[in-house]
């Protein structure tokens, strides 16, 4: 308890006026943000933060001042408040389905102890010090200590889904004295008070004391229930509220997730800093422009038009100017610019969410988006950085081929031959299971012994816990999938497994009920790499059943059985070669007197002080000796559908995919292989395992060397070639700052990369690393919890819905339920998202441009004094109305190439990777390409109109004709222009872009007619305006000359890239639409990845943890009823918990980044696959 | 250059656009989460799946336009030659129509003008001549020009009050702050019309003789319609009169400084030409774009004149009142006649002549170039 913080919480239990003097929080959640009141104010407050907002507001306030004040106020406020108007109804509405859910919460039922009477409750009405009744399946409402439960021995079955991810069950404990107090009554008088630490978002660690009738007892996290557990298994408990509302650990950690900005937000806000330097440069032009005009010119002119008496001097007056100017000028970076990219992406979001190639039936799951601010970036990445175990994988083991006494079985599956019908003579047999192999069946029937005994073994040498809520409907509850495997394979082949007590294991023998009594379990480690029970039949005879990976197990074997063993072993390779995970299956007679000597020696190992663990290993070693071999399980960790295929098509269009994995080294070698990941036509695969610092540099320089022998530009065309891989502690001392550089260059030059007993806090530091150095787009994929640093590190994370809880999919971005439909998320919605996202910016700032700068040519003819061009409502509705949908249909509906040819040319993919739709050379070509137009649209209406007269005589060349002229033509020209950019003309194209021609003109006429006039003398001006100037054939003819001018350059060099330099999405394009005939498959070369490898991969896949056996020999996880038959050891209460704990502070590798982390996932490390 | 003609377009956007804003709604309500609450969503157990619509697939039908040659290189053949043709037309018609432009504003000792630029001199008048060869085809118009004169200055430009100039007297009384310096004269009374437009109104006048054997024939000169219709018919409005009396409606205010006479008395021959609705002002008023400009001063449509200025000697009598050499300005008297697409341009001609020719090069350039490199369709990129 020495590092508990001081400040301490205190809460006294059935005490709210002593609980209540330290105001704890209640137990009501508020995720929401806003109140009704509060909304506005708050609201406004947080957009006026966003710099954008701030300088338009800041604008609108130099608007007012009547010197500088060179547009109305209204064509900053339209915008300004429309912007902020559809930002304040997007947060509204998210806020209220946030109160929604935060109501439907905290108004959840509990029961609460007051007076001694259970009474229901609200949620938020639960306070720190209640004692709360919880029921079976229920959500634990505050995070409470368990006081005690209806299980046996206090303890309780909690599923921690929500908090960390797992779905796998944990135990929790109450202390021995508070677990004895059992019913209401006695909870009532229960006054106990707790000390403990403040409110912290430590999942796994919580220091307190108990203290009660003058005793101090310590609280550990073992006898906590965290707020979002569901209780399993339980009938009921009782637990004492601690923390409660916004300070359990589940509110704690639900802290704001990071915020992640794409590289084109950065580009943008980039170059919207570069155009403010433009837009100052300009003003200073012109405000130097109009010192000197004012000084040679307007000083002069002043008969007509004297200076302001406080302006009065030509400097002061260009220092108006220039605020003027910035004020005119400002539209160049418009306030649309980031409400237009926000509905963009979450067009682009809904395009993924309703993706129905995208959509899981098995799960019932669509893609989902859950953020909307990076889908552009999905057309970017180059790293893909992938968990295994429920990513790749299914997280499924079926039994799949065995070989037993020499004889493998299990060959037929690959032809479709019907999967054996178990259930017509085995009552009892699983309905899920499948074999193919009918002569396992026959030689079962036949009843060979070595059969019989091999699945004799596979039905007692385990730790799974049985549950028959019925006669004969078997539940198993295995602590790893593999296990649950080999017992199912077991039951279906009528060795069932039925129950057990501490000391017995019921089986049904086919169809025979047997009891063995359990002697021993040699529970597995690590270390020991298998685990052996000891029985005794019903005979008296006791035999040592064994399972482990082959390479331990064959140098325990008999001498006798190595013919066996060499038969068992080409086996082995056989199913290694088809990335099965392989366990040897051996037994071993004892007699009495071996037993009884051996047993003498196990129980002084166990009751030994010092050094335990090592004479326990010792003792078992012992006996695990001259074993007779029985044969292999091979046990196929399922893929999940489409993985090979979507790997070698991500890798074609040059994405990188390292997988990170807590799993074994051999099990990453395993499932690389199946996925294609590696093959045996590559060069050399680097396996980094040294242990110190010394011997991983060593390894990486080595790899390193040979990876960057070819010339550093043939290096992506051989890099195919190499593979590393390298483990958790080798990648401790690689992630270190000096050898850092040196294991990226070497990882970067292999085609893959396997990490494998990675630690969560590693796989984040991984992705940091890449994400650091190499300036390129990392995707993060996991369906974990220990993959929800990467996820959340990575510049995209993505989670699987899948089995392992949802803790990956909240951390995520986008989540989907399998992996294949990464290759559609990336190079369909990703590299569409990407291509609209450049068109649109480029679009965007050209036609702003073209609005803008058209002021700055008319500045030299109007003495710089921020005359407008054009008609204020044209300037306030230009970016907003005229403009705005067409380019944003583009955005959100263009395609180049349709979605299939995307996924048969990876190769489509890359110019996202190079960034080169938009860039700040694009960038300056959008530009460039505005200010000509603004060049044309100035000059040639200045050409034309200067001498032009209508034909009834009347000049053309006032004022409000050139605004007009100007107006339409540059409207006309951006629509145009649109139209060329359009490669996906959809009926909403055509609706909008029409549709904003004739929106203008309408309002065009509208706002020059007499009827608004006469409503309004003062604000419409322009009235007649468009009658007179639109009637004229000559507007019409210098409208017709700026389009052709403005647009044919583009036209002829768009024609001419096509042809020197067609891009490849140019030429799929071409071939799509053109010459549909002559389409070839084309670009997909390397993609039937065949062979099975055949290089030998031992493939132990015992995934559990250690520590089971022993909870079951204690009886410590049995139910009463199984117990009352049990003779149950009088052990010291809790040493099961202690030995788990110490094991796993053994284990964990004893290096200072793990430790960190490590204590985040130690609950992880207790039953998951490590 | 595409065209593009979808005849069912707008029914099908529209619909598309309500549909899309539907989903919208719908799906906004399974964006929400809150992680404790995630699991509640399976209770439904209806499908997820999403809708099979072509628009929700993104598999709405759409035209797929593309560079091809096929249509770009004859397209700017099309467009080069129709710039041509309207380039021939345009200049043809641009050469037909006469001009006659004179500088009177007495820069040049030798000019007849040149006397008139005196400060010193009072209603001065000054006598230009010139002499048609031919004759100058009718209807001819007459303008008067300025350069280096920034109508299109922002502070000149807003400088006038709307409300008065639609004859709203409560405003005769308190012209808008924007007409200062030229909304109340140095006795503090409201000057009407008020601001600097007004103020700096043009007040040279014309007179048109021919010379016919030594005699002076006047030319009459028409000054009505020379405004926009709208100008004069809606935008501007005199006040109603007091009493039976125009100039009563101005009482309390005075004439804008510059003006010699208060905006009722502009022209004592016509009542109807006063005020806000006189020609003259109403022309001055809609200010010009550029620095350089010319207004419409008077039609030459009547009597012997209506279809067009003979050949021989004319005289201008022009009563040189405008100011414009401080400010190094220009005043210039043109005469023109115009054609359908009104006055003299060359400009336009010659622009479309050139903007074709380049076209149907660059489609010759475009058709070699496609011809060497041609878009190969067993191109693998």
């Amino acid at each position: 308890l020495n590092f508990c913080s001081w400040e301490e919480r205190r809460v006294r239990a059935n005490d709210r006026d002593y609980n209540e003097k330290f105001q704890y929080a209640s137990n009501c959640i508020m995720t929401s943000k806003y109140n009704i009141i509060t909304f506005l104010p708050v609201n406004l407050f947080e957009q006026f933060q966003e710099v954008a907002n701030t300088y338009f507001l800041f604008l609108l306030i130099l608007q007012l001042i009547p010197q500088i004040s060179s547009l109305s106020w209204f064509t900053t406020i339209v915008p300004l408040v429309l912007v902020l108007s559809i930002t304040a109804v997007k947060d509204a509405t998210d806020d209220y389905f946030r109160h929604k859910s935060d109501n439907q919460v905290n108004n959840r039922q509990s029961q609460v102890l007051i007076g001694g009477i259970l009474q229901k409750e609200k949620w938020m009405n639960v306070r720190v010090g209640d004692i709360i009744k919880l029921e079976n399946n229920q959500f634990v409402a505050a995070d409470l200590l368990l006081l005690s439960s209806s299980e046996p021995h206090g303890l309780c079955y909690i599923e921690t889904a929500e908090l960390d991810g797992e779905t796998n069950m944990k135990v929790r404990q109450s202390l021995s004295v508070t677990s004895e107090l059992g019913d209401p009554n006695n909870l009532a008088q229960f006054d106990g008070e707790v000390v403990c630490e403040p409110p912290n978002n430590k999942l796994d660690r919580f220091c307190g004391t108990l203290y009660w009738k003058d005793c101090k007892y310590p609280l550990s996290n073992q006898n906590m229930l965290l707020r979002g557990c569901v209780l399993r298994n339980t009938e009921s408990c009782y637990g004492l509220v601690i923390f409660a509302g916004p300070d359990t650990k589940l509110m704690q950690n639900s802290g704001r997730t990071k915020f992640k900005r794409t590289s084109i937000d950065r580009l943008m806000n980039t170059l919207v800093l570069w155009i403010f330097g433009f837009l100052v440069c300009m003003g200073v032009i012109l405000a130097i422009g109009n010192a000197v005009w004012e000084k040679e010119v307007g000083a002069l002119f002043q008969s007509f038009l004297p200076w302001d008496p406080p302006v009065d001097n030509f400097l002061f007056s260009a220092f108006l100017s220039f605020w003027s100017y910035v004020i005119i000028l400002n539209t160049v970076v418009p306030i649309s610019l980031y409400v237009s990219v926000e509905v963009i992406r979450l067009g682009h979001s809904y395009f993924i969410n309703w993706d129905r190639r995208m959509f899981c039936s098995r799960s019932n799951t669509a893609a989902e988006a859950r953020t909307t601010t990076l889908n552009e970036e999905l057309g970017q990445v180059e790293y893909i950085f992938s968990d295994k175990t429920g990513t790749l994988t299914q997280n499924i083991m079926t039994f799949n081929k065995c070989s037993i006494n020499g004889h493998t079985y299990g060959e037929e599956q690959h032809m479709r031959v019907q999967a054996l019908d178990f259930s017509a003579w085995n009552p009892l047999a699983a309905r899920d299971f499948c074999f193919y192999d009918q002569s396992l069946l026959d030689a079962v029937m036949e009843g060979e012994p070595a059969v019989h005994e091999f699945f004799r073994v596979l039905s007692l040498c385990h730790t799974v816990m049985s549950e028959e809520k019925s006669e004969g409907e078997l539940l198993y509850k295995a602590q790893s999938p593999d296990e649950g495997a080999l017992v199912t394979a077991a039951r279906n082949f009528g060795f069932v497994f039925r129950s057990r007590t501490p000391g017995t294991v019921t089986t049904q023998e086919l169809g025979k009920a047997v009891t063995y009594t359990l002697l021993a379990i040699l529970d597995f480690n690590n270390i020991r790499k298998r685990m052996s029970v000891i029985v005794r039949n019903p005979e008296g005879r006791i035999r040592l059943y064994c399972k482990g990976a082959d390479t331990v197990l064959f140098e325990r074997l008999h001498s006798c059985n190595h013919e066996l063993m060499n038969v068992t072993s080409d086996h082995l390779n056989e199913y290694a070669g088809d990335g099965l995970r392989t366990l040897a299956v051996a037994y071993r007679d004892l007699s009495e007197e071996q037993w009884e000597e051996w047993s003498e020696h196990f129980r002084g190992a166990d009751k030994a002080t010092d050094c335990r663990d090592d004479r326990l290993a010792a003792a078992y070693e012992e006996i695990e000796q001259d074993m007779m071999l029985l044969g292999a399980t091979a046990i196929e960790d399922k893929l999940q559908e489409g993985v090979p295929e979507t790997i070698a098509i991500l890798s074609l269009a040059n994405i990188k995919i390292w997988v990170l994995t807590g799993d074994k080294q051999e099990t990453a070698v395993n499932i690389g292989y199946s996925c294609k990941m590696l093959t045996d036509d590559m060069t050399e695969i680097f396996i980094v395992n040294g242990h110190t610092v010394q011997s991983v540099r060593e390894e990486l320089r080595d790899g390193g060397k040979e990876a960057e022998a070819p010339p550093p530009s043939l290096l992506e065309s051989i890099s195919g070639e190499f593979a590393l891989i390298i483990s958790g502690h080798s990648l401790a001392h690689a992630l270190e700052a000096d050898m850092e550089r040196e294991f990226l260059e070497t990882a970067c030059a292999c085609r893959a990369v396997i990490c494998c007993r990675v630690t969560p806090l590693q796989k984040a530091l991984v992705v940091e690393l890449v994400k650091r150095h190499k300036k390129a787009v990392t995707l993060a994929i996991g369906d974990g919890a220990n993959d929800v640093s990467m996820i959340k590190t990575a510049h995209i994370g993505v989670g699987i819905s899948g089995q392992e809880g949802i803790q990956a999919v909240l951390a995520s971005d986008y989540s989907f339920s399998q992996f294949r439909f990464l290759q559609r998320l990336l190079l369909v919605h990703g590299r569409w998202s990407y291509l609209r996202m450049c068109r649109f910016l480029c679009y965007f700032f050209y036609k702003n441009f073209a609005f803008t700068m058209v002021h700055f040519w008319f500045g030299f003819f109007c003495g710089f004094s921020a005359q407008t061009v054009y008609d204020q409502y044209f300037i306030t509705l230009y970016n907003i109305v005229y403009t705005s949908l067409p380019v944003l249909a583009m955005g959100i509906f263009d395609q180049d190439v349709p979605e299939q040819r995307s996924l048969e040319y990876p190769k489509l993919y890359e110019p996202g990777q190079l960034n080169l739709l938009f860039n700040k050379r694009e960038f300056f070509i959008c530009i460039a390409q505005g200010i000509y137009t603004s060049v044309v649209l100035f000059f040639i209406p200045y050409g034309v109109l200067s001498h032009a007269t209508q034909s009834n005589g009347v000049p053309l060349a006032d004022y409000q004709t050139f605004a007009v002229t100007t107006a339409t033509a540059l409207v006309i020209v951006v629509s145009v222009q649109i139209a060329l950019d359009t490669g996906y003309w959809t009926a909403i194209n055509h609706f909008f872009i029409w549709g904003s021609l004739g929106t203008y003109f309408t309002i065009l006429f509208a706002m020059h007619s007499s009827i608004l006039f006469n409503i309004f003398p003062k604000q419409f001006h322009f009235l007649g305006s468009a009658h007179n100037t639109l009637g004229q054939p000559v507007v019409w003819l210098t409208i017709a000359l700026a389009t052709v001018i403005c647009i044919a350059p583009v036209l002829a060099f768009r024609f001419l890239k096509l042809d020197l330099k067609p891009q490849l999405s140019d030429t799929v394009r071409h071939t799509q639409l053109v010459l549909q005939k002559k389409r070839k498959p084309g670009g997909r070369a390397g993609r039937g990845v065949g062979g099975a490898g055949g290089s030998r991969r031992s493939g132990y896949a015992f995934a559990h943890q250690e520590g089971f056996g022993e909870l079951i020999t204690s009886g410590k996880n049995m139910r009463l009823s199984s117990l009352a038959l049990a003779t149950f050891a009088s052990r010291h209460s809790s040493s099961w918990i202690d030995t788990l704990r110490r094991k796993k502070h053994a284990n964990s590798p004893g290096d200072r980044l793990l430790k960190i982390q490590l204590c985040h996932h130690r609950n992880k490390l207790h039953f998951k696959i490590y | 250059m595409f065209v593009a003609l979808h005849s069912d377009l707008s029914s099908f956007g529209f619909f598309s656009i309500v549909y899309f804003i539907y989903e919208i709604e719908v799906h906004t309500v399974s964006l929400s989460f809150l992680s404790e609450d995630i699991r509640m969503k399976n209770e439904g157990e209806a499908s997820e799946q999403p809708d099979n619509t072509a628009f929700t697939q993104q598999q709405l039908p759409a035209w797929q336009p593309i560079l091809s040659a096929g249509i770009v290189i004859p397209g700017f053949l099309i467009i080069g030659l129709a710039f041509l043709g309207i380039g021939i037309g345009l200049f043809l018609t641009s050469q037909t129509i006469q001009v006659l432009e004179m500088d009177y504003t007495g820069v040049e000792k030798d000019s007849p003008c040149f006397q008139c630029t005196m400060q010193s001199v009072q209603n001065c008048t000054c006598e230009v001549t010139f002499s048609l060869s031919a004759l100058f085809t009718g209807p001819v118009f007459f303008y008067y020009g300025l350069s280096n004169y920034f109508q299109n200055f922002r502070k000149y430009g807003v400088s006038k009050d709307y409300y008065q100039l639609t004859g709203d007297t409560q405003y005769f009384k308190s012209p808008r702050d924007v007409c200062f310096p030229y909304s109340h004269d140095s006795k503090n009374n409201p000057i009407v019309p008020c601001g600097a437009i007004a103020n700096s109104m043009f007040n040279d006048t014309f007179e048109l003789y021919q010379i016919i054997n030594g005699t002076k024939k006047k030319v009459p000169l028409d000054g009505k319609g020379i405004s926009w219709w709208t100008d004069f018919n809606i935008k501007y409005r005199n006040p109603s009169s007091v009493n039976g009396s125009f100039a009563s409606a101005f009482d309390g205010t005075v004439k804008p400084i510059n003006w010699p006479k208060a905006a009722y008395e502009l022209d004592l021959t016509d009542p109807n030409n006063n005020g806000f609705l006189n020609q003259d002002f109403l022309v001055w008023m809609r200010r010009a774009a550029l620095p350089q400009f010319r207004k419409l001063y008077r039609r030459i449509t009547e009597g012997d004149y209506a279809g067009g200025l003979p050949a021989g000697n004319y005289s201008l009598t022009v009563h040189y009142n405008y100011p414009v050499l401080s400010f190094d300005g220009r005043k210039k008297l043109v005469f023109s006649n115009v054609s359908w697409m009104g006055g003299k341009n060359d400009f336009l001609g010659i622009a479309y002549l050139v903007v074709g020719s380049l076209c149907v090069v660059m489609s010759v350039v475009m058709l070699i170039v496609y011809a060497k490199f041609k878009f190969s369709d067993d191109d693998d990129a």
